[in-house]
């Protein structure tokens, strides 16, 4: 009970909010963050395998960016990482959670396939690739729009019901792999169009991906600048801060709802027409690869600024990569590198507690 | 000393980030006492009586229980000392009885005995003098009759110092009257009482001695036979300050706004207005009384275009040209009317504002969709935010501080500056005043007065029944969504709109 035998006892400590934050500690605190993660990984790096954690730390540097091919391929994975995380950027902002992003890249890059299957060698290469975009664009509208009509209608759990249309669209890429099998029997399509390269993203600037890199950068710059500056920006702000505010303001909710998942949908759609067109040249059950999750974490993680995404998200590829090429290099188990950027994000993103809050320890000594 | 301590505060503090919510506060209630504490909005009253009741720990300073250091780390540890709080949000379970929200939590033989329960609550009630019905589910009780449930879930549970934050905020005249008899009930059956409020009328009629706080510091106590409303006022805010509310008498007043027979139903099927029919004048302030939640906001909202209207008429004279039917039309069809009709919404941060955005974005609110196709304008409601805080003397560190982190008082400034910036002909305003400072409330109050003389029909909605009497030119009074009359403010009493307020429109009871 609370008259214990020593009369008084404070609790060990305490925790409140931060009134306000400096730029500074929110740095600092961000750097400790990744100081400590570094020494943590050091620490289960020689606690479970005896390595050097130094050489195990090179080893990722040089798996991410250790040549130009490598660097390349980081930069490549890292875009599509992005583009999804700036096309689920507005439903974020609006407060819809979309975790149907995975689902969405995978219906764009099952149309854009499509297009490229069947029209490859039919239509010229303008014509072809203004199909597929548009297809593409299409397709993941339509996926990002059934959850948003029912969301407007009857005010159904997005979260549920975004995560569900993911399963739905798996399932509809193994349908189509069926028809699309190459060779036959292998359960897969291949690589789709490998003699003609019809529709294939050309070289651009003598870049392999610099169409990737146009595309990508210009969606970031427009959804920074269609989030902060145009009228369809504030609604979305609005409605995600408060639809009793957005209501007030005279805005028509269901009709930004279904607008913003809209172009979220499509533009996720577009990320898989990058990953198609773009990267792979195939398409498959796994060709998101979870990006529509690992975007939401890099979306926040950025919180919803488009341009701090562009670090994040390669910050993040990075991680993989190098983690791909310690598993090789030290024959480790895959999951080992993966240890190691869970390790990190786990720091980095508890930190976040400590940049908002302080915790207040009980005074050492006691008058009287 | 005639009765020990039954609680003592000594040096309490309590911080929250850089703002000292309480300051080395020292405080003492008998038993058989009943203490006001006095203190306008912010001065860290509730943040005193939550450290009491567990809610919050103190960084600083030692509570006595009878004399005894205790520790309070949560309301578990405040139970055990005879500690109850009754909040101003009642935490009771809707769908059980008032007896089954009595004895919820409390540990007992595993098969409830709810006869004896409610054989208990009867006794308690007895001899306290409260109306209660056991066997009745709190959703079908009225806010007063909540209340007493709290206060009986307190008692049942051996509390003897007892806290009521701001407990007659939600109550009329009458009902005040009977939780005043109560208490005084409970005192002499020596409970010590902590109530916590800023009208002072209250204080007056109820407490044996006033403890005030202003900015978290404690000012002082008083016996109450010493105190006059004028010598608390000082305490309270530090300097004299006059109290009288000016009102000037109405210049041609002009049919603005005429409100015929409309009925609003809510989405579960609540008629939440009922046959409402009105008349709005240009040039004067119609105050609008009832107890919370009896169809103000509907009201208001039906009229700015938010709320669907069931059945009924709104119609709308315009200056020197046609009437204009307004009745099914949305927001922002009302303005594209070139109708100015702002509206200051009773949550200001959850409607009118949103606390998490700078002040020129929350200008944007009203504006946003002036201009091209594609950009917003943000260049003019800068200017109108740069604008505001210098002629209503916002406190604020810039107009891109988020509003959120504003004072109360201030945060009013911003709303209701926004709402005037347009030039209304039709100016609601929901709750005005609530929680701000007195300095703030008499700056609103001349606001709402310039509006007046500029021929505005300024409808407000209001709470304190002295101030809507002060104030307004006539009064209109709901009862369960039904218009139960408009008075003049000039010769209408208390006690008449008090029994406006409860005479029960059968029906749309919520």
């Amino acid at each position: 009970m609370a008259r214990n035998i020593h009369g008084v006892h404070e609790p060990l400590f305490h925790i409140s909010k931060r009134q306000e934050s400096s730029l500074l500690l929110a740095i600092g605190v961000r750097l400790v963050a990744i100081l400590l993660a570094l020494v943590v990984c050091g620490v289960v790096i020689v606690g479970l395998t005896g390595l050097n954690p130094v050489e195990v730390y090179a080893g990722i540097i040089d798996g991410a960016v250790g040549s130009s091919r490598r660097l390349w391929v980081t930069i490549r994975d890292a875009l599509a990482l992005l583009l999804v995380a700036v096309a689920i950027t507005p439903a974020f902002k609006m407060r819809f959670w979309n975790v149907g992003g995975e689902g969405q890249v995978l219906i764009g890059a099952t149309a854009t396939a499509a297009v490229m299957i069947n029209l490859g060698d039919k239509v010229p290469a303008p014509v072809l690739f203004a199909l597929m975009i548009g297809a593409s664009l299409l397709a993941g509208m339509v996926w990002g729009l059934i959850p948003a009509l029912f969301k407007a209608g009857w005010n159904t759990n997005e979260t549920l019901f975004t995560l569900m249309m993911n399963y739905v669209a798996t399932q509809l890429v193994s349908f189509c792999i069926v028809f699309w099998e190459n060779p036959a029997g292998s359960n897969s399509v291949g690589i789709i169009n490998s003699s003609s390269k019809a529709g294939w993203l050309p070289p651009l600037f003598g870049l392999t991906y610099g169409w990737n890199l146009v595309i990508v950068v210009a969606i970031t710059a427009f959804i920074y600048v269609y989030l902060r500056y145009s009228k369809q920006g504030y609604e979305i702000a609005y409605v995600g801060q408060s639809v009793n505010t957005a209501r007030y303001a005279g805005i028509n909710v269901k009709t930004v709802i279904i607008r913003t998942m809209a172009i979220s949908g499509a533009l996720c759609g577009l990320a898989g027409f990058i990953l198609v067109s773009g990267a792979g040249h195939t398409i498959s059950t796994t060709l998101a690869g979870g990006r529509g999750f690992t975007a939401i974490v890099v979306a926040w993680l950025s919180k919803l600024n488009t341009f701090t995404m562009m670090i994040v998200s390669f910050l993040l590829t990075f991680m993989a990569k190098g983690a791909i090429q310690i598993a090789s290099q030290f024959s480790l188990n895959e999951n080992a590198s993966e240890i190691i950027t869970g390790i990190i994000l786990f720091f980095v993103l508890g930190c976040e507690f400590f940049i908002n809050y302080k915790v207040e320890f009980r005074h050492r000594h006691r008058e009287g | 000393m005639k009765a020990e301590n039954a609680i003592e505060l000594r040096n309490i503090s309590k911080r929250f980030g850089k703002v000292v919510a309480n300051d080395h506060i020292n405080l003492s209630v008998r038993s058989g006492e009943i203490l006001a504490i006095l203190g306008e909005n912010g001065s860290g009253k509730t943040t005193l009586m939550n450290m009491i009741s567990g809610i919050y720990y103190p960084d600083e300073g030692q509570i006595f229980v009878h004399g005894e250091e205790v520790t309070i780390r949560s309301p578990k540890d405040a139970f055990p000392l005879g500690i109850g709080m009754i909040h101003q949000h009642f935490k009771l379970v809707d769908v059980l009885t008032a007896a089954e929200n009595i004895v919820l939590g409390l540990s007992g033989p595993t098969r409830l005995d709810i006869t004896a329960v409610a054989t208990r609550i009867s006794k308690l009630a007895a001899k306290y003098g409260f109306d209660i019905d056991p066997f009745k589910k709190i959703y079908e009780m009225s806010v007063s009759e909540k209340q007493t449930v709290e206060i009986v879930k307190m008692l049942y549970r051996g509390a003897n110092i007892l806290i009521l934050d701001e407990p007659t905020a939600v109550l009329t005249p009458q009902e005040t009257d009977a939780l005043f008899a109560v208490l005084r009930n409970m005192r002499d059956a020596g409970k010590a009482i902590i109530i916590i409020t800023h009208k002072l009328n209250e204080v007056l009629a109820l407490s044996d001695r006033v403890a005030v706080l202003r900015r978290g510091k404690y000012v002082g106590a008083v016996q109450t036979a010493d105190a006059t409303v004028e010598s608390l006022t000082e305490m309270m805010v530090g300097s004299k300050v006059t109290l009288d509310i000016d009102r000037p008498d109405p210049v041609d007043p002009q049919v603005r706004l005429v409100m015929k027979d409309v009925t609003c139903v809510d989405p579960e099927g609540v008629i939440t207005l009922n046959h409402a029919s009105f008349t709005a004048y240009g040039g004067e302030i119609l105050g609008i009384a009832g107890v919370a939640g009896s169809g103000q906001k509907e009201l208001l909202e039906s009229i700015a275009g938010l709320t669907p209207k069931e059945s009924g008429e709104i119609e709308y004279y315009p200056p020197n040209s046609e009437t204009m039917d307004i009745t099914g039309l949305s927001a922002v069809e009302i303005s594209r009317l070139g109708i100015k009709l702002s509206f200051v919404p009773e949550d200001r941060l959850g409607m009118g504002l949103v606390g998490a955005m700078d002040m020129t974005d929350n200008m944007m609110i009203r504006s946003y969709r002036k201009g091209g196709f594609f950009w917003a304008d943000r260049r003019a409601p800068k200017t109108l935010a740069e604008h505001i805080i210098g002629t209503l003397e916002i406190v604020t560190p810039g107009v891109s501080t988020p509003v959120g982190k504003l004072s109360g008082g201030n945060v009013q400034k911003v709303l209701v500056g926004r709402e005037i910036a347009s030039a209304p002909t039709v100016l609601m305003v929901a709750y005005p005043v609530r929680g701000l400072d007195i300095n703030s409330a008499y700056t609103i109050y001349s606001l709402l007065n310039v509006q007046k003389m500029r021929g505005v029909a300024v409808l407000c909605v209001g709470e304190d029944l002295d101030v809507l009497l002060a104030l307004c030119d006539r009064i209109l009074v709901l009862c369960g969504g039904r218009v139960t009359g408009v008075v003049d403010a000039r010769t209408a009493t208390k006690e008449q709109i008090g029994l406006m307020m409860t005479q029960s429109g059968k029906g749309g009871e919520r």
